[in-house]
C-alpha cells in the first residue's frame, strides 16, 4: 500500500542562489504534501524552512505553496508516487526556503 | 536592518486566539495603548480557529435556563477540584461575551429567530450554541480579528516568539522575543503583560490543535515566578479521527455529527461497550470525555480496538438526507477524501485536545507575579479535573475581557518603566549558540511526543511516570550545547529548539503532577492507584525553586 514520492524542493534564502534538494520521502495513500515535508525535516535535514500551524485543519492557510507550477496548501496536497516539484510563493517576498511574507504588512515587525 | 527592535506600550498581550484578541479589546476600550504579538500570524494560529462547534453558556431566555445551572455542571464535570470564583466568573459573564460576539455579527445558528442550542455531554440541558457547519472557531476568530483592525490603539505583530518575561524588582515589565520573520530579537516594554499563549497539547503525538500549543506561556509563567495548578490533567478527546488518512480536516470533527445524530461506538468486534464502564451510550452523545476516552483505550487494551487500535464510530443508521441536514458542505469533503459515512464506519481514538491546568490566578486573572496576567487555555483552575464540552471558547471569550480590562487598570496607574536593560541579558542569549549538526531539533520534539503520549497519556503509572521524567530531563539537559544562535530569517530549527526547551519543561510539570497525585480523577487515570480518593480532594500547584521544580498541595479555593 506504501508509496514513494520524490519531493524537489527549492531552497535558499535572499540573497542566495537558490538550489535544488530531492528527497524521497515514503508515504501511505492519503498522506499530505505537508507530511512529506515534516517527515523531511525529522528525519534529514531539520533546517529546511516551512509553515504551518494547524497541520491538518486547512484553518490558518500558512501552509501556502507552489506544488508543480500551482498555487495550493501542503496540507491538503496529497502525496503521489514520482517527483512532486515544491517551490515557495513567487509573488511574495522570500524569506527562507519555501517560506515567503505573507503576514498583512500592519502585521509586521518593520525593519 | 537593526539587530534589534525595543517596542513600548501600556499593555502587552502574548498570543491571538480568542482570548488574547479579547484581552487585547477590551484594553483598548480601557484607552490604553496595546501591542498583540503572535508566535505566527495574528488570529489564525491558535485553538480558537480550530473550534468545530460547541460554546457553552446560560442563556436566560424564556426563563429556560440560568448561569448557576451552568456553574452546577461545570463544577461536577471538574470531579471536585474548580475554583468556584473562577468557575462561576465564566458562568455568570458568559451570556453578556456571547451576545456581544453576537453583536459583532459572528452568527450563531438560530431558529425562528431564537439561538439553536445543542445538547453536550455532562450538561443537564440544551445550553451550547455554534456556528454551523464546523465553523464555530473561524466564525469567532474572524470576529474578533475585524473587531482589533478597527482599534487603532492596537499594534499586531506577527512572527514574535516570546522566550522570557523580563522582571524588575520582581514586577513583570515587558517581554522579549525572537522575530522568526528576520531572525532579529526583539523586547517589548509593558506596564502590563496578558499571556494568552493557549495549551500544551503539541506535548502529545497525537493532538488536536495546532503546532502553536507548546505549552510555552507556562514555561514562561514558571520562569518569571508564577504558579502553575492542576497541571496533572490534560484532557484527551475521545473520538479524534483516527482511519482513513482525512486530509483538511480537523481531527475532532466528529464532535458535531455526535450532537446532531448520535452516532455508535463500537469496538473492534462492532459491540457497543460504553456500559462496561459505568457509562450510557446507546446511540446518543451523552458519555463524558474523560470516561469515554478510559473506555475507548481499555478495549483496545483488552485487544478489542479497531484495527489502527480505537473504535468504530458509525452513523450507518443514518439516511443521507440526515448527514447531509447535519453535516451540510462537510459531507462534501468528506465525499473528497473517500468517506460515505452511509456505508462505512470511521475509527476514532483519544486524543489530546485541552489543558485543564495552566497558570495559577484569582478572579482578576492576575498572577502572584505583579503585572503579569493570563487568559484563556493559558488559565489554570476553571475546570478542575475535566473540563466541560463547550467551556472552552466561553473561558477564551470570558477570561480574555477580564485579563485587559485588569491589564488596562494596572497600567493606568503606571507607565512602561523598563529600558533596555531590563531585556538585554535574553537578547545576548538568543545570539548566542551553536547548532550541533548531529542533534535533530525536529526529530527530538517528535521523540518528546512519543514519550509523553506512551507514558504521560491517559493511563499513567508510577514506573511510566518516571522513566518520563528521566527521559525529558535528560533532554533539557542536552539542550544547552545544542543552541543555535538567533540571526536568520525564519530558522525553523531555531524555533525548534525553543520549543523543546519550553516542551521538556512543561512535560516535566505535567508528569510530576501526576506522579505526585497517587489516586485517579478525572483525565488523570492512575493504573496503579484505580479509583478516586476523597483524601486527594486537593489542587496541586508547582514553582521554581532555585530551577528546581516544587509540587504542593493545596486546598480547593472556596
Amino acid at each position: 500500500m506504501s508509496g514513494k514520492a520524490t519531493l524537489v524542493l527549492r531552497r535558499g534564502a535572499p540573497g542566495e542562489a537558490p538550489r535544488e534538494e530531492r528527497w524521497e520521502v515514503p508515504f501511505e495513500p492519503g498522506q499530505s504534501v505537508l507530511d512529506g515535508l515534516r517527515w523531511i525535516r525529522a528525519q534529514r535535514d531539520a533546517t529546511l524552512a516551512i509553515r504551518y500551524s494547524c497541520t491538518n485543519a486547512n484553518t490558518c492557510k500558512e501552509c501556502m505553496v507552489r506544488i508543480d507550477g500551482r498555487t495550493a496548501y501542503a496540507c491538503t496536497a496529497r502525496l503521489r508516487e514520482g517527483e512532486m516539484r515544491i517551490e515557495p510563493l513567487p509573488n511574495k517576498a522570500l524569506l527562507r526556503d519555501l517560506v515567503t511574507e505573507i503576514a498583512p504588512p500592519d502585521e509586521r515587525l518593520g525593519s | 536592518m537593526t539587530q534589534h527592535e525595543h517596542l513600548q506600550t501600556d499593555v502587552l498581550v502574548i498570543g491571538s486566539g480568542g482570548a488574547g484578541m479579547y484581552a487585547a479589546i477590551e484594553a483598548a476600550r480601557k484607552g490604553r495603548s496595546v501591542i498583540l504579538v503572535d508566535r505566527s500570524l495574528v488570529g489564525r494560529g491558535g485553538a480558537t480557529v480550530m473550534a468545530q462547534m460547541t460554546v457553552a453558556v446560560a442563556l436566560e431566555e424564556g426563563g429556560l435556563d440560568h448561569p448557576e445551572h451552568h456553574l452546577a455542571d461545570t463544577l461536577a464535570a471538574g470531579r471536585g477540584l474548580c475554583d468556584a470564583a473562577i468557575a462561576r466568573l465564566l458562568c455568570e459573564e458568559g451570556p453578556a461575551r456571547i451576545r456581544e460576539m453576537d453583536a459583532w455579527g459572528v452568527g450563531w445558528a438560530r431558529e425562528n429567530g431564537a439561538y439553536k442550542r445543542a445538547f453536550a455531554p455532562g450538561h443537564d440541558r440544551p445550553r451550547c450554541v455554534y456556528v454551523d457547519f464546523l465553523n464555530t472557531g473561524p466564525a469567532v476568530s474572524k470576529t474578533l480579528r475585524a473587531q482589533l483592525n478597527r482599534i487603532p490603539e492596537i499594534r499586531r505583530v506577527g512572527d514574535l516568539r516570546v522566550t522570557a518575561l523580563a522582571l524588575e524588582g520582581g514586577e513583570c515589565v515587558g517581554a522579549s522575543a525572537l522575530h522568526v520573520a528576520s531572525g532579529r530579537t526583539a523586547s517589548i516594554s509593558a506596564a502590563a503583560t496578558v499571556l494568552a499563549t493557549g495549551g500544551l497539547t503539541r506535548l502529545y503525538r497525537r493532538n488536536s490543535a495546532s503546532a502553536n500549543m507548546t505549552g510555552d506561556g507556562y514555561a514562561l509563567a514558571l520562569e518569571a515566578g508564577a504558579e502553575l495548578v492542576d497541571m496533572e490533567f490534560v484532557q484527551f478527546f475521545p473520538i479524534g479521527h483516527l482511519a482513513p488518512r482525512l486530509v483538511g480536516m480537523d481531527p475532532i470533527m466528529w464532535d458535531p455529527f455526535r450532537y446532531k445524530l448520535g452516532g455508535r461506538l463500537l469496538n473492534g468486534r462492532g459491540e457497543e461497550f460504553i456500559h462496561r464502564y459505568g457509562a450510557r451510550d446507546e446511540g446518543r452523545y451523552v458519555v463524558t470525555r474523560d470516561v469515554a476516552t478510559y473506555a475507548i483505550v481499555k478495549e483496545v487494551a483488552a485487544g478489542r480496538g479497531s484495527p489502527h487500535g480505537g473504535a468504530w464510530l458509525s452513523f450507518e443508521h443514518c439516511s443521507e438526507a440526515e448527514l447531509r441536514a447535519a453535516g451540510g458542505p462537510v459531507i462534501d469533503r468528506l465525499a473528497a477524501n473517500g468517506i460515505d459515512l452511509t456505508r462505512q464506519p470511521v475509527e476514532v481514538a483519544p486524543i489530546a485536545h485541552y489543558h485543564m491546568g495552566g497558570v495559577r490566578v484569582d478572579a482578576a486573572m492576575a498572577t502572584r507575579v505583579p503585572g503579569l496576567y493570563a487568559a484563556g487555555e493559558a488559565v489554570g483552575g476553571a475546570n478542575g479535573a475535566n473540563r466541560l464540552s463547550g467551556n472552552a471558547i466561553t473561558e477564551a471569550l470570558v477570561f480574555g475581557r477580564v485579563a485587559g480590562a485588569s491589564a488596562a487598570a494596572r497600567a493606568a496607574r503606571r507607565r512602561a518603566r523598563a529600558g533596555r536593560g531590563a531585556f538585554r541579558a535574553h537578547a545576548a542569549a538568543l545570539r548566542e549558540g551553536r547548532a550541533r549538526p548531529d542533534f535533530n531539533p525536529a526529530a527530538m520534539l517528535e521523540a518528546l511526543q512519543s514519550l509523553m503520549q506512551e507514558d504521560v497519556g491517559p493511563f499513567r503509572s508510577r514506573a511510566g511516570l518516571e522513566r518520563a521524567l528521566d527521559r525529558l530531563r535528560a533532554l533539557a539537559a542536552e539542550l544547552p550545547a545544542a543552541r543555535p544562535a538567533a540571526g536568520r530569517p525564519y530558522d525553523c530549527a531555531l524555533v525548534d529548539w525553543l520549543d523543546l526547551g519550553a516542551m521538556a519543561r512543561v512535560g516535566e510539570c505535567v508528569a510530576a503532577a501526576a506522579l505526585a497525585r497517587c489516586e485517579s480523577r478525572g483525565a488523570h487515570q492512575r493504573e496503579d492507584f484505580p479509583g478516586m480518593d476523597p483524601q486527594w480532594a486537593f489542587n496541586q500547584t508547582l514553582e521554581l525553586e532555585d530551577g528546581a521544580l516544587r509540587v504542593r498541595g493545596a486546598p480547593v479555593p472556596a
